[in-house]
């Protein structure tokens, strides 16, 4: 065990720092759920892609700096160090990027992953069907071959990042005669085909951050099929896995939400309970258990490990820590909890609620935490269906 | 920075496991139970050779020279198997007690521990108890003035208390404090009783993770060999989401102690505050994992005939053990709240910053 860092990595994280502090917008930006914040977000993003930080982890032909598993974590904690902004491909960049990379041809590569990178290219999941959330199995849109275009038709819904994104990506049903998980296929589709109509949906918070988007007789070309035809669960899979664990939710981002947490406690001194103070040492504690814990697996995977199930473990884990920490905010802020931040008296506390909404979301998306806690137990602790 | 045990290190773990898989039964813990000792002179002489006691003596005085990224390893083993002899007492606190006193006392005691022809138990001023102090010939214990004091066990006066758990022996224990007891006071003392109360309360936590994990285990196995409305009660979601959000606690709890062992051995300044958080967690696991172990057994848990008790009570004992979980969740607390606390993304490791 060699918990320090190396020469390098120091230098790394001081380059990251270096630019980041320079660079960061000074205001934050409005959220990438608006029509004015995603172009923010955009901006931000092109910036983050010419300075060379917007993929650490990726190879550089494809955009990145092809840094290892750990200087990414280093990134992230610049990142989140500094209140660097959201970013607004990470349906992108942390779900379907990997994927590309384990499933996709050399072509496939070279055309989506650099401007995915640079988010010139959006991406919004489409995951979902009215009937087909949790249970992904039961998927009904369909694709038709029909030469070498797939003719799809069908519905998806609860598409992240749908209102403003350029491109999806999702499972389709290629076989009619199949059941459940298979003869399906993953396939890349560009929203502005003819036949596709985008209507976005307001979530919890106001803002159209979901979409349904409706397929009507839409032609894509075949190549844009991820892995093999009828073998898209495979590839699903694949992204779930890093929906739920590493990529997605860095240990860096419960950490900085814990620091203001412990800082937003402090500030109202022995007005907060103690039974309150510690239930934010708990999380505390919590966020540098998933620290640790991500590099534990982070140790592992540069040693040529894999990740399996305990996907489910990280997902409940920080979910649930999310969540806890945004509902002790809003009990610390007692009457002030419930404004929204353009409320008069708000001041600098309405970031809180937003952040509520949102880790409400959590246990639900990536697959609900019941579903996870039924992965744990049948794959790991082996008990019976 | 990799964040993993070698080869070397997991292999003394898996021989360790194997060893206690073959001579720690529930049948052989509650044999012992019914002695008056609780305690195994021959299986303590076998520990010995697979080096066990002597795992924190440095090899000048017979003993592996290892540290406490080792000693947490087995003494999860230790948890996982029940054992009930004085691991955590003589090795994992006692041994570098002794080496940091140095002297006599140290060239003394420790060839005789790593031989398993002695064994030490150490008082600490946070409990009125000394663990295994039957057994001890030597005990270190503090006095009401916070000194420290070597007593050979003939020349105190030991009350074995009962416990809930049969297999924890503690007792109070009456000495006279003269000069030629004491071996340390004032600062000094209080500094090496601070060490101890953080390499017990450290070993506590490792032995935790593997009553917690055997208790899953426990629950998991029973929970699909017994049926109900003619199917496997782990069948039904309740039963699943009970035990998977054990499973959670036990794996957020391995790394904090895998790290607390890190810093003790390295004497890192944070020691204190990263043995609490390992200490809460992995106690908050195994003590959430009792009950979920007794739910999911249903009234045959309830009983003594089932096994399930012996690691439900190690649970709750090694929870009693070096301090509980209200005093370890108050020193984070304090350390956080002090604002003494490097936090935030970048400061978990050292140097990050």
């Amino acid at each position: 065990m060699d918990l320090d860092y190396t020469q390098d990595q120091r230098a790394f994280r001081a380059d990251a720092r270096k630019w980041l502090e320079a660079n960061v917008p000074s205001e934050p930006l409005k959220s990438f759920d608006t029509a004015e914040g995603a172009k923010q977000h955009r901006e931000w993003e092109a910036q983050l892609n010419a300075g060379g930080w917007a993929m650490v982890p990726w190879p550089v032909e494809y955009g990145g700096r092809g840094a290892n598993l750990l200087e990414w974590l280093i990134f992230e904690e610049e990142y989140y160090r500094v209140g660097a902004p959201k970013r607004i491909n990470q349906n992108g960049i942390f779900l379907l990027g990997p994927t590309i990379m384990e499933y996709g041809t050399p072509e496939q590569k070279a055309r989506f992953l650099p401007p995915m990178a640079a988010s010139e290219e959006v991406w919004a999941q489409g995951w979902s069907e009215p009937n087909a959330g949790s249970d992904m199995a039961n998927i009904q849109a369909a694709a038709s071959r029909d030469g070498d275009h797939f003719v799809l038709n069908g519905q998806k819904t609860w598409a992240s990042r749908g209102a403003f994104a350029d491109w999806l990506f999702g499972m389709f049903r290629t076989d009619p005669e199949s059941e459940r998980h298979r003869g399906l296929t993953f396939i890349l589709v560009p929203l502005d085909l003819p036949g596709i109509t985008v209507r976005p949906i307001e979530q919890l918070d106001g803002l159209p951050g979901f979409a349904e988007v409706f397929f009507d007789d839409v032609r894509v070309p075949a190549e844009h099929q991820l892995g093999e035809e009828g073998k898209g669960w495979n590839v699903a899979m694949a992204t779930a896995g890093f929906e739920r664990g590493l990529m997605l939710r860095s240990p860096a981002r419960f950490q900085a939400t814990a620091k203001r947490l412990v800082e937003l406690a402090r500030l109202h001194g022995d007005a907060v309970e103690r039974s309150v103070r510690d239930e934010v040492t708990r999380c505390w504690i919590a966020a540098e258990a998933y620290t640790l814990e991500t590099h534990r697996t982070v140790s592992r995977l540069l040693a040529a490990g894999k990740i399996g199930a305990e996907a489910s473990l990280n997902k409940i884990f920080w979910s649930e820590l999310d969540l806890r920490m945004h509902e002790l905010a809003l009990e610390i802020l007692g009457d002030r909890g419930e404004l929204l931040p353009e409320a008069p008296a708000a001041g600098d506390v309405g970031g809180w609620l937003d952040g509520y909404l949102f880790a409400l979301s959590g246990p639900i998306y990536a697959g609900t935490n019941e579903i996870q806690r039924n992965i744990i137990a049948e794959r790991i602790l082996g008990l019976p269906r | 920075m990799d964040f993993r045990f070698d080869e070397d290190q997991e292999l003394l773990q898996s021989t360790v496991r194997e060893f206690l898989q073959g001579e720690v039964t529930p049948e052989s813990v509650r044999a012992l139970w019914e002695t008056e000792t609780g305690r195994s002179p021959e299986l303590w002489k076998q520990l010995a050779e697979i080096g066990l006691p002597g795992l924190l003596v440095p090899e000048q005085h017979g003993g592996m020279g290892l540290c406490e990224e080792e000693m947490v390893l087995l003494i999860e083993e230790a948890g996982r198997a029940a054992l009930a002899e004085p691991v955590i007492s003589t090795a994992a606190v006692a041994v570098p007690l002794l080496g940091e006193i140095g002297g006599n006392l140290a060239n003394e005691w420790l060839p005789k521990i790593a031989a398993g022809e002695a064994i030490a138990a150490v008082g600490h001023p946070i409990s009125p108890f000394v663990e295994d102090a039957h057994v001890a010939n030597l005990l270190l214990l503090p006095d009401n003035d916070g000194a420290l004091h070597a007593v050979p066990r003939d020349a105190a006066e030991v009350k074995v208390q009962p416990a809930n758990d049969p297999s924890r022996r503690i007792a109070s224990v009456e000495f006279k404090a003269n000069e030629s007891t004491r071996i340390a006071s004032g600062g000094a003392a209080a500094g090496l009783f601070a060490a101890s109360l953080d390499r017990g309360a450290l070993a506590c936590a490792a032995g935790t993770l593997g009553v917690c994990d055997r208790l899953i285990s426990l629950a998991a196995a029973y929970a699909s060999e017994r049926k109900q409305f003619g199917k496997p009660i782990g069948s039904f979601q309740a039963v699943k989401h009970m035990l998977a959000d054990i499973k959670v606690k036990l794996e957020y709890a391995r790394p904090l102690v895998q790290r607390a062992a890190h810093s003790v051995a390295h004497g890192s300044a944070a020691r204190g505050v990263h043995v609490s958080m390992a200490k809460l967690a992995a106690c908050e696991a195994a003590t959430l994992g009792a009950k979920a172990a007794l739910q999911t057994h249903g009234a045959i848990g309830y009983t003594w005939e089932q096994d399930l008790h012996i690691w439900m009570r190690r649970a709750w004992s090694l929870d009693h053990a070096w301090g509980r979980s209200a005093f370890h969740l108050g020193r984070v607390r304090e350390a956080l709240f002090a604002g003494t606390l490097p936090i935030g993304p970048g400061t978990t490791f050292s140097g990050d910053a």
